[in-house]
């Protein structure tokens, strides 16, 4: 069974220390939540588990089934079954999203190459349930796609990659009521034994629709509190500074 | 950012860097109007043709090798060039040598009909002369011609003195002139009035002598309702000295005519220290001179040590269309000045100008062109979309456009763009298991794409493939 377990992690970009000392442990199926004000460190945590070369990991470890990610690259972490649902995906212009997912689903396979016929049926199927137009996969990756579009896209290559732990960072901000619905969908489809899933989030919205098993907190780069869903109500009803009390953090 | 090496495995990837031993009959070093005299009479001219080369070297003469270009290069000594090279036997029998049939294999360029590709008739020009051409009696039945530039002026001298230097005069710039005085060989194409030709015509150019510049000719008449789509492709041995090619393709669209144009230039484009390499300096024009009429310019410039090209468009018929699609790649040293003229004559001409700019390691990589619209031009358009992209820091990329408008009811559009390789694009794939090499090579074949998808199918596979070979080892 798959498990992610970040310990005392603390993580810098350039001179600025961001994540002072993070421990989170994720379970393949479970559903975690994490939470927190503007510049409390979510987004880092997540490009820090996947990789990105603009942080610097200074103390503490990533392990994923008692290995460390530290030591590897962005797409061995990414075969070794971890997945980044991005707040900002990129465009790659010119690329197609069929070739794209092709490519990403061969780099999977054992033999690197992925049947083409049964790949083909399961991304027209993935796509038809997110609904998906099936036109979309000649257009170029993420090119002049709107933000709903986007997010639809990072949950199909979730379907098609079937990671066993997957980090969805802010995937809720800037979608109107029908995306969210759609994206949920997706999510909660591949909700089950098979996946750990961590829900970074900004807005107990999207919780309402993918329920977590577990809430945790994460201010000023540390998580200062973890609790069962009826956290997310507590926090609904008294805010940040409750919790800063409660940590007792400056306020 | 991580930093970008460049490093030799670029020259070591070029399979084309090898020499035939094979015995020439080879000029004597130097250019004057004896040697012009002994070209002309080996591929035994007509008078007429004799007079026109000795007329476009006193032309030449005096003229000046053009500077405005963006290039670095030592001053060229043309007395210390042999202007006409040629495997003997080639020239004495019909039969071909296996020395060259085997060059050409190795190449992957087949020469006897049996083994050619199906839908390609080939001719192959090898140093100074051309060794053969393919599917020449299924092409005679639709009355097309389709040779060596000189067997046509052997065998359909009218229609050579009819249309040769309309398109590029003599006297049109320094290294055209040059060419008028001493080319060698190169193809011709005539396709009559209303055929549709079946087959992609190709010319493959391989430079093999030593010290030995190639000047190939080319000549492409598509008469009133005809079609034909042509490609040329060329590599040339490794070697420490830069040779020089310089080329003059003309094309000529009259009527309703729809001439496709297309490149794959990989010549060798010296070592990573900017030792050796082809000058590449070509002058290739089209010419639409009846209405209706198309001609549309694809290339693929991954070679050369120094690229000196502007494929341009004369659209003179009224509603004429011209096109121009380019991926120019440059690595280590390598300089590309290249771009397109687009010259609105009639009325409701239209151009497209798609230019995609690849520089890594220490190259310079410049987009230059002109669109111009002429007074009476009513309605003339174009739209140029020129993009640049740089991978590492210590290459350069310009873009240089130019517009002259004499019309004010000209719609002109222009795009330009330059940008990294994004570390962003990088990570993002990463993320999704594609390795960093993979995903630079993805992300550049993406930039080429509206580009390639010009080329004819089998030749737009084989220029991705070649791209990703020039790839290995520029980036990671």
């Amino acid at each position: 069974m798959a498990h992610l377990e970040i310990k005392n992690l603390h993580a810098r970009t350039g001179d600025i220390e961001i994540l002072k000392g993070v421990n989170l442990e994720i379970s393949q199926g479970e559903v975690h939540a994490l939470m927190g004000p503007n510049g409390s460190g979510k987004s880092t945590l997540s490009s820090v588990i996947m990789g990105h070369p603009d942080y610097e990991v200074t103390e503490g470890d990533i392990l994923l089934d008692g290995e460390s990610l530290l030591e590897m690259d962005p797409e061995e972490r990414a075969i070794a079954g971890l997945f980044l649902c991005f707040q900002y995906p990129v465009a790659i212009p010119g690329v197609s999203i069929s070739n794209f997912l092709k490519k990403a689903v061969d780099a999977r396979h054992p033999e690197g190459k992925a049947p083409s016929g049964p790949f083909l049926k399961e991304m027209r199927e993935n796509m038809a349930y997110l609904d998906m137009d099936p036109k979309f996969a000649n257009r170029g990756l993420n090119e002049g796609f709107s933000g709903g579009e986007k997010k639809r896209m990072e949950i199909l290559q979730m379907m098609m990659f079937k990671p066993t732990m997957a980090i969805m960072d802010e995937t809720d901000s800037g979608l109107d009521i029908d995306a969210l619905q759609v994206v949920s969908k997706g999510v909660n489809k591949l909700r089950g034994p098979d996946l750990g899933l961590l829900v970074i989030t900004h807005y107990e919205r999207i919780l309402t629709y993918i329920q977590p098993d577990h809430l945790h907190i994460l201010m000023e780069g540390r998580v200062v509190m973890s609790g069962g869903p009826e956290l997310v109500k507590q926090l609904e009803e008294n805010g940040y500074d409750w919790v800063r009390e409660q940590a007792s953090l400056p306020a | 950012m991580p930093e970008f090496d460049t490093d030799s495995q670029l020259v070591q990837d070029y399979k084309y860097g090898f020499y035939t031993d094979i015995e020439t009959d080879t000029l004597p070093k130097g250019l004057n109007e004896e040697v012009i005299a002994m070209i002309s009479a080996k591929k035994e001219e007509p008078t007429w043709m004799l007079e026109w080369r000795l007329k476009a070297f006193r032309r030449w003469q005096k003229m000046k090798d053009p500077k405005w270009a963006f290039l670095d290069f030592p001053e060229i000594d043309y007395q210390d060039i042999h202007y006409y090279s040629a495997p003997k036997q080639a020239v004495e029998s019909a039969e071909l040598d296996p020395e060259l049939q085997k060059t050409f294999e190795r190449l992957g360029i087949p020469l006897n009909e049996r083994d050619a590709l199906s839908g390609v008739a080939m001719d192959v020009v090898f140093d100074s002369v051309s060794v053969g051409t393919t599917h020449q009696e299924m092409l005679e039945e639709q009355g097309i011609i389709f040779c060596s530039i000189s067997e046509a002026i052997q065998n359909h001298p009218e229609l050579v003195r009819q249309y040769l230097g309309t398109v590029v005069p003599p006297g049109d710039n320094f290294y055209a002139a040059l060419n008028s005085a001493v080319f060698t060989d190169g193809s011709f194409c005539y396709i009559p009035k209303g055929v549709k030709c079946p087959v992609e015509l190709s010319t493959y150019f391989r430079i093999n002598a030593a010290d030995t510049g190639q000047f190939e000719r080319t000549l492409i008449v598509c008469d009133d309702n005809a079609t034909c789509s042509y490609l040329e492709g060329c590599t040339a041995p490794q070697r420490d000295t830069n040779q020089l090619h310089a080329a003059v393709v003309e094309i000529v669209a009259l009527e309703n005519a729809d001439v496709k144009y297309s490149t794959v230039q990989n010549w060798y484009a010296g070592d990573e220290e900017g030792k050796g390499g082809i000058y590449n300096f070509v002058t290739k024009r089209g010419h639409c001179r009846g209405r209706n009429s198309k001609i549309s310019w694809t290339q693929v410039e991954v070679g050369a040590a120094i690229t000196w090209k502007y494929p341009s468009c004369v659209l003179e018929g009224d509603n004429s269309v011209g096109e121009f699609y380019s991926v120019a790649f440059t690595n280590n040293h390598m300089q590309a000045d290249t771009g397109t003229k687009m010259i609105h004559v009639g009325k409701n001409t239209s151009s497209t100008i798609v230019s995609k700019g690849i520089s890594a390691g220490k190259s310079a990589n410049n987009y230059r062109g002109l669109v111009q619209v002429m007074d009476g031009a009513k309605h003339a358009r174009n739209h140029s979309a020129c993009d640049s992209l740089l991978i590492g820091r210590e290459c350069s990329a310009n873009t240089f456009p130019y517009i002259e408008c004499e019309e004010d009811s000209a719609a002109l559009a222009h795009e330009a763009t330059t940008s990294n390789i994004s570390e962003d694009q990088l990570f993002y794939l990463q993320s999704r298991g594609i390795s960093e090499e993979d995903a630079a090579s993805m992300v550049v074949k993406g930039f080429c794409k509206d580009v390639f998808k010009q080329l004819p199918l089998e030749f737009s596979v084989e220029a991705v493939k070649l791209l990703e070979i020039k790839l290995e080892g520029s980036i990671g």
